[in-house]
């Protein structure tokens, strides 16, 4: 977009506010810029996000990577990849880091799949 | 050395909080290693044991300041008041000018600033100490290139380019050598990298597990910079504030970065304000306490511009519209030539502008930062400005008051800028919100809002690394995580006694967690976001399901050493391990400099580098090829021209060449001279007493410099006249045959000239000719013969047949002492002939003395 200054214009409904007056609209403003990004954030997720769930479950960097690939092919990050880890520990009945183990190598992912299989919502 | 309780002591209380909930965070550095003055960082020390290694502190450490935190609690050190100063450190590197003031470092009260990456991060733990020593309490690490397009966490130490690869193993150390640091010069530092890129939230759980202190955070930086898609940016943006707000790091911001990417950088001064709003506001509502949130602020402009009346306006609109937050103060940057001493000026006129308005961190850029990755000592320098500036501007606002009439050019500009980021923030909302706005190129445009040129950064929804990636959360979605931000419902059947998979989740669509489980999970923080459990019954973390996660239970943190056999730390100590055990043993440069080999540096151990800078009389472009040959012919290898300076066109160029050296010096064969041991006062004093002592002084040849040999005699500047030596001045201009002359009518024990001209090597032939006649008229042990002057060196002197040779720096107590000690030596030198062949005062001096021993 190319645009002339046309400050002196514009600013007409803005010029009589007090100081204080013009930092409040600014914040308002500002505050309805952001309020949607932050909406979406707390509505969605992302690789790293989930990475760095099962990183605070105690997997390394390399396990949480292999995890989180396993569970966007399957469409399971929506569930978050930390739940996929315990329900398929709680099917199959073990500790939920040697379930994450087995699922980084590529193992258990059927039962992954069938746990969640009746709750799978649409993927928007 | 001063001691200071309370460094340790003064952490807040939620910071002991943390220390007591991460288990294990003692505040140890290991194995009780401590680093000593006179000895390197042991690299080797900081690496082992690293995988046991735990913080010792969580969150950021402000400067403490004298009084109870006013802006202007007086501070007494030395014979000054300051009014802007924080407590002085333990052990210090204070400004060259110090010596003539006791040795006095006083100590801004900003943090300050220093940004540290030469690829390998074992030679910049080094460099911090040095840093910190000038006193820099906030180490930034860059990060290597390409870092944040890398989707997950890198692990090891590989070398990088342009920075350091960020990893665990790379953090931890320099955090652990950070504690041996800090312990060393006696204040905190922060530890200080970067979460960005789209592995911001694994990059945020790991800073927040190894206690890094600090970070920048901004989604903007990812989108309009590193062209990263804008809703990933912004989903992970939010995790990584939350994780960052638990560990109490503070953040920092992008802004900056549209300062130095803007054709017309000053015309992006509404838009820096609404960048800076975005990241502010988008942070709050995660969690993030304003005062850990700090814009980057950037003086947008420098000379030639009349930069202070652009800059100082913007300033302070700023800290007007941003009262709450922090700031920041970057130096500007897109105007940086090669030119370390225009850098260096631009830096000072930036340093103003935070004296005339406020800063709770400065930072400095090296003034080398616009030829190459920045030099150890380019470190130093630039933190030293920093220091040398705001002391020297200390309370100038005691003084100096802005005029902020509303009415006056400043109040008008203030009021304008302000205005023009209102517009610019509701236009953003017009279009549809900030990601229509981002399509629409509204940022980084060269035009001064509402102008538009249009130029600006143009990135689209659907675009851009990582696009796609991002998944909306289902309505059984479940992180069993603390510090997790958004919608998280724990299922029923997960918690002990549950039902099956599949139940209905009565929390479907709310962000309430089940069964009382706190999704923030950080018991000592309230209030700190939305997502908290708040208003269910019972109490305990989400993570007690999982027996608690890294952040509650470390001990589950997965520490990865090395991932590449090659590119690692370990093979790079091994090649540098001789050169590094160099200087170590004595730093007083006596006996025992170390047992390994010397090569200089600039960033790496042994890199070799050097600089040469020469004044060549020709036409640039010639004069730069010129110095490459000499550079050459000078054994420099891979030389390269870093910075021409035209003094005129026809008549010459500085030239600055760097290059490298490949051979080694062996210190133990270097010839160092024994450092001279100074006689104390009283000892001098009680000599001259029991056995006066009596000089001819003059400035000689045709030299009218009179001010060294006054300050070297003068009772009044602490000179020889002081210890009771009898002083005899002749002036200046006087022939050295005169000197004789009077020395000899006046039974002097010594004689004292000053040369200060080197013109034609003058100083050394007045040296020589003082020897010479001495020898000639049969006089040259009757007389103790010392030269002084700025060009003069002991080894000079001694060469030309002196006994000694002062230079630069030289006070009357060292003469002094060195007259007395001589005199022994003469006395006790000889034996049993001690009376035989030393006629005048030297012998009747002697007589007194074995006069004396027999009386004993």
């Amino acid at each position: 977009m190319q645009r002339e200054d046309d400050f002196p214009v514009r600013r007409r409904g803005i010029a009589h506010l007090t100081d204080g007056e013009l930092h409040r609209l600014f914040w308002d403003l500002t505050d309805r810029v952001v309020e949607p990004l932050v909406e979406l954030a707390r509505t969605h997720t992302s690789p790293s996000i989930e990475r760095s769930v099962l990183l605070r479950m105690g997997f390394s960097s390399l396990e949480a990577k292999a995890i989180v690939e396993g569970c966007a092919e399957r469409h399971l990050l929506g569930k978050g990849a930390g739940h996929v880890v315990l329900r398929v520990a709680k099917v199959k009945g073990i500790d939920y880091r040697e379930a994450g183990r087995e699922l980084a190598a590529g193992q258990l992912w059927d039962v992954a799949e069938k746990a969640f299989i009746h709750m799978a919502g649409v993927r928007l | 050395m001063k001691t200071r309780t309370g460094t340790r002591a003064d952490l807040e209380k939620g910071d002991v909080e943390r220390v007591r909930t991460a288990k294990g965070g003692e505040g140890k550095s290991g194995d009780g290693y401590r680093l000593e003055p006179d000895r390197k960082l042991d690299v080797e020390r900081v690496l082992q044991d690293l995988e046991h290694y735990r913080p010792r502190r969580w969150g950021w450490h402000w400067r403490e300041r004298p009084g109870s935190g006013t802006a202007m609690a007086p501070q007494h050190l030395g014979p000054f008041t300051y009014f802007q100063t924080g407590t002085p450190l333990d052990q210090s590197i204070p400004l060259p000018a110090a010596k003539y003031f006791d040795g006095l470092d006083p100590q801004p009260q900003e943090v300050i600033t220093t940004e540290i990456a030469s690829g390998r991060f074992e030679d910049d733990l080094r460099r911090m100490r040095m840093a910190a020593w000038h006193g820099a309490d906030h180490i930034m690490v860059i990060r290597t290139a390409g870092q944040s397009h890398f989707d997950g966490l890198i692990e090891g130490t590989p070398e990088g380019v342009g920075g350091v690869p960020i990893t665990r193993k790379q953090v931890r150390a320099s955090r652990k050598a950070l504690d041996l640091i800090e312990d060393e010069v006696g204040r905190p530092i922060n530890f200080h990298s970067y979460i960005s890129g789209v592995a911001g939230p694994e990059i945020a759980v790991m800073f927040a597990e190894e206690g890094v202190n600090g970070a920048h955070q901004d989604p903007q930086y990812n989108v309009l910079y590193r062209n990263i898609n804008m809703v990933r940016s912004f989903v992970d943006a939010a995790e990584a504030k939350k994780l960052m707000t638990w560990a109490d790091m503070v953040q920092i911001d992008g802004a900056h970065n549209a300062n130095a990417t803007a054709r017309e950088a000053w015309k992006v001064m509404p838009e820096l304000m609404v960048q800076h709003a975005i990241n502010c506001a988008y942070s709050e509502k995660v969690g993030m306490p304003a005062e850990n949130i700090a814009l980057s602020s950037v003086p947008p402009t420098a000379p030639p511009a009349p930069n202070l009346r652009m800059d100082l306006p913007y300033a302070v609109a700023l800290r007007q519209l941003f009262g709450r937050f922090r700031i920041r103060a970057q130096q500007n940057t897109r105007y940086m030539e090669s030119d370390m001493r225009e850098a260096t000026v631009t830096h000072v006129l930036n340093l103003l502008v935070t004296r005339l308005t406020s800063a709770d961190i400065q930072s400095t850029i090296t003034p080398d930062e616009g030829r190459n990755v920045p030099w150890h000592y380019n470190n130093v320098a630039a933190v030293d400005t920093a220091k040398q500036a705001l002391v020297g501007m200390d309370g100038l606002k005691e003084m100096v008051k802005l005029d902020l009439d509303p009415d006056g050019v400043m109040g008008r500009t203030v009021r304008e800028l302000k205005e023009r980021a209102v517009l610019f923030m509701q236009e953003v909302l017009d279009v549809g919100g900030y990601f229509a706005a981002v399509e629409e190129g509204f940022f980084i445009d060269s035009g001064m809002y509402p102008e538009r040129n249009g130029d600006g950064i143009v990135r689209m929804l659907r675009g851009g690394v990582g696009q796609g990636t991002v998944v909306p959360r289902d309505s059984d979605y479940f992180a069993p995580v603390c510090e997790h931000f958004g919608n998280s419902h724990i299922p029923e059947d997960l918690i002990a006694g549950g039902t099956e998979p599949g139940a209905a989740n009565p929390n479907t669509g709310s962000t309430t967690s089940a069964a009382g489980y706190a999704a923030g999970g950080a018991a000592t923080r309230t209030g700190m976001g939305t997502e908290t459990g708040t208003g269910t019954a019972g109490k305990g973390r989400v993570c007690d399901l999982i027996g608690g996660c890294t952040l509650h239970n470390p001990e589950r943190i997965a520490f990865i050493d090395e991932l590449d056999e090659q590119d690692n730390v370990v093979n790079r100590l091994a090649e540098t391990e001789e050169r590094r055990r160099t200087g170590s043993a004595s730093w007083d440069g006596g006996a025992g400099a170390g047992g390994g080999r010397l090569r200089p540096e600039v960033q790496w151990s042994g890199d070799g580098y050097v600089t040469v800078t020469m004044f060549i009389p020709t036409l640039p472009r010639v004069a730069q090829f010129a110095a490459l040959e000499i550079a050459k012919k000078m054994g420099l290898e891979d030389a390269e021209v870093i910075h021409t300076g035209i003094m005129q066109m026809a008549e010459g160029s500085v030239v600055e060449v760097k290059g490298r050296v490949t051979f080694d010096v062996d210190p133990e064969k270097l010839v160092i001279p024994e450092p001279v041991a100074t006689l104390s006062e009283d000892e001098i004093r009680d000599d001259i007493s029991e056995h006066p002592m009596k000089v001819v002084a003059a400035t000689v040849g045709q030299d009218e410099h009179s001010v060294g040999m006054r300050e070297i005699i003068d009772i009044k500047h602490g000179g020889l006249e002081k210890f009771g030596v009898e002083c005899l001045y002749l002036g200046t201009s006087v022939p050295v045959d005169k000197v004789i002359d009077a020395a000899v009518e006046t039974d002097a024990d010594a004689i004292l000239i000053s040369t200060i001209i080197t013109h034609a090597d003058i100083h050394r032939i007045n040296m020589r000719r003082l020897a010479n006649l001495c020898t000639e008229k049969g006089m040259r042990d009757r007389f103790i013969l010392v030269a002084g002057g700025t060009q003069v060196t002991n080894e000079m002197a001694v060469e030309c047949g002196l006994d000694a040779g002062f230079g630069r720096g030289t006070h009357g107590h060292d003469v002094a002492s060195f007259l007395v000690g001589r005199r022994r030596e003469k006395l006790e030198g000889d034996g049993t002939e001690r009376a035989d062949g030393y006629p005048g005062g030297i012998a009747r001096k002697i007589a007194g003395r074995t006069g004396d021993v027999e009386r004993a």
